[in-house]
């Protein structure tokens, strides 16, 4: 009993920051049709940055904040010089970021070396909360259910209650005549490509304080991302909440009851879900 | 005699591989409306959209205001001062009645010039639109996919409306909708008018421009066969029965 409800907690917790992830991958492919396989190694060096920034001020904010800002930046610059170029051409972008994928990996790499490196958590987020039943578990999973929530709260506002979040959904509705009504559709594009770049550097950063830093991570995480956003539909904020718990929990409890078989038990539903809805949960045609 | 607004010379657009316009010129004049006729595939919505900056021409100009439009993106040419009331509605099904109506006033449709300094009491507004059309302020919070053909096409006009243009490309208005509702498109083109907006109007529907143009452009495989006042084109039986497909007698 007590192992089933820890195990809930490890998969909502995951979930959370799978979606920090997912939503912003989501969202830019919804405006933009643009698949960025380099979301994961976004992720990845948002949180090598974040960690040094942490070592550097003792500030865990300072590292949330910085290692967002930095995959900011990089994301604008990978998007005006280089996905840019590839058009609408979704197997040349595939392959041009998959290609930047390893190399900012090896990159990290050189950086940072290949051990196993963990992000600092300030004190106050240490220790292990008593659960009632005598049980103990970490804080910082708590606090980052709250967190989680907390993003997904500010995005569906900003999303589904502002001007600027109804232009965004002009805009995956038809692009053209978004452009066409007078919206910078350009200056659009930055903009939701930047808050996707800040959320996937911030999710390494929150996520390298209790999965580690390491090579590899940005695969193994862009994997769980690719199938939340599949799961919960293509360009839909709700879907990627819901598809990041969906498999957030089936992963906890693949590993924890099958764990020779605990892809299989992500995978498998899955597989039977896109069989009678291939569009995904929440997804619309595009 | 009015200022020209718009100033369409030697145009050749293509659609991919195909030639569509092959050399049109044409002159909207402040506060006029121009009609562009002529049968399906004549090249009339490709005129339209060169013109928006959606299918840019590859030789020939065009000048809104006496200013060049070449290479532009179409939100730049937008918010010069021109709105387009798209073919097939083309409404932001996902989106409210209102959110669709208020989107051409976002901060990011705000050019340098899409102010016209003038005259603040020619404005619309959203309350002006909704007065203008009462429907759509019934379903106000209703999604503009779930609209039928009539109402969706007054929030068309209504979105082209709230981006305060000064010239309005029309997009066959008129198809789809029943022919009491044709009689309401000829009404609100008359009201545009005494509000001061210009209108350029392509449409297949002859009554229609016949009763609301100033002047008449008849567009035959991408190049202009005629070009007149509506009394003019119903003189010229030649024009109506070989490129409009009409009965002479009808308007004679």
């Amino acid at each position: 009993m007590t192992s089933t409800i820890l195990q809930a907690i490890n998969g909502v917790s995951f979930a959370a920051l799978l979606f920090l992830l997912a939503s912003g991958f989501t969202l830019s492919f919804g405006l933009m049709r643009v698949v960025n396989m380099a979301h994961g190694a976004y992720y990845l060096l948002g949180g090598y940055v974040g960690l040094t920034l942490a070592e550097q001020t003792g500030s865990f904010a300072v590292a949330i904040l910085g290692g967002g800002a930095a995959i900011v930046v990089l994301g604008y610059l990978v998007d005006r010089f280089l996905i840019r170029r590839t058009g609408e051409n979704h197997l040349a972008q595939v392959l041009l970021t998959v290609g930047l994928a390893f190399v900012i990996g090896d990159v990290a790499l050189a950086i940072w070396g290949g051990d196993n490196l963990k992000v600092p958590v300030p004190p106050f987020l240490r220790g292990a909360v008593e659960l009632p039943g005598g049980v103990y578990y970490p804080k910082y999973r708590f606090v980052l259910i709250f967190f989680g929530a907390l993003v997904f709260a500010v995005l569906w506002i900003l999303y589904r209650k502002t001007q600027i979040g109804a232009v965004v959904r002009a805009g995956v509705d038809d692009r053209e005549q978004v452009s066409a009504t007078g919206i910078n559709i350009d200056r659009l594009f930055v903009m939701t490509s930047g808050l996707a770049s800040f959320l996937a550097g911030m999710a390494g950063v929150v996520g390298g304080a209790f999965l580690t830093l390491y090579p590899g991570a940005e695969w193994e995480i862009l994997v769980f991302a690719l199938v939340v956003v599949i799961v919960g539909g293509l360009g839909s904020l709700e879907g990627a909440m819901v598809g990041a718990l969906i498999v957030g929990l089936l992963d906890a409890y693949g590993r924890w009851l099958l764990p020779e078989f605990s892809y299989f038990v992500l995978f498998g539903p899955i597989a039977l879900l896109m069989l009678f809805r291939p569009r995904g949960l929440f997804g619309t045609e595009h | 005699m009015p200022e020209t607004l718009l100033s369409v010379r030697e145009i050749h657009t293509y659609y991919g591989d195909s030639y569509v316009l092959q050399g049109v010129s044409l002159e909207v004049a402040q506060g006029c409306i121009v009609a562009i006729l002529g049968r399906n595939g004549m090249g009339k919505t490709t005129l339209i959209r060169s013109v928006a900056g959606l299918t840019p021409p590859r030789e020939g100009d065009i000048l809104f205001r006496g200013r060049s439009l070449r290479g532009r993106p179409s939100y730049a040419i937008a918010q010069e001062g021109m709105a387009i009331v798209p073919q097939g509605r083309r409404i932001f099904r996902s989106l409210s009645v209102r959110e669709n109506l208020v989107l051409p006033t976002s901060g990011l449709a705000r050019g340098p010039r899409s102010m016209p300094v003038d005259d603040h009491s020619r404005r619309w507004t959203l309350e002006l639109v909704l007065q203008e059309f009462p429907q759509l302020a019934e379903r106000i919070n209703h999604l503009g996919g779930a609209l039928s053909g009539g109402e969706q096409q007054m929030l068309a006009v209504g979105r082209a409306l709230m981006a305060n243009p000064e010239l309005i490309l029309m997009d066959e208005p008129s198809e789809g909708l029943a022919p009491r509702l044709v009689q309401h498109v000829e009404e609100i083109m008359r009201r545009l008018k005494a509000r001061g907006h210009s209108v350029l109007l392509v449409e297949q529907n002859l009554a229609l421009a016949m009763a609301v143009a100033d002047e008449i452009h008849v567009l035959s495989s991408g190049r202009f066969v005629f070009h007149g006042t509506p009394a003019e084109l119903a003189g010229a039986s030649e024009i109506l029965d070989q490129h409009l497909g009409v009965a002479a007698t009808r308007f004679a």
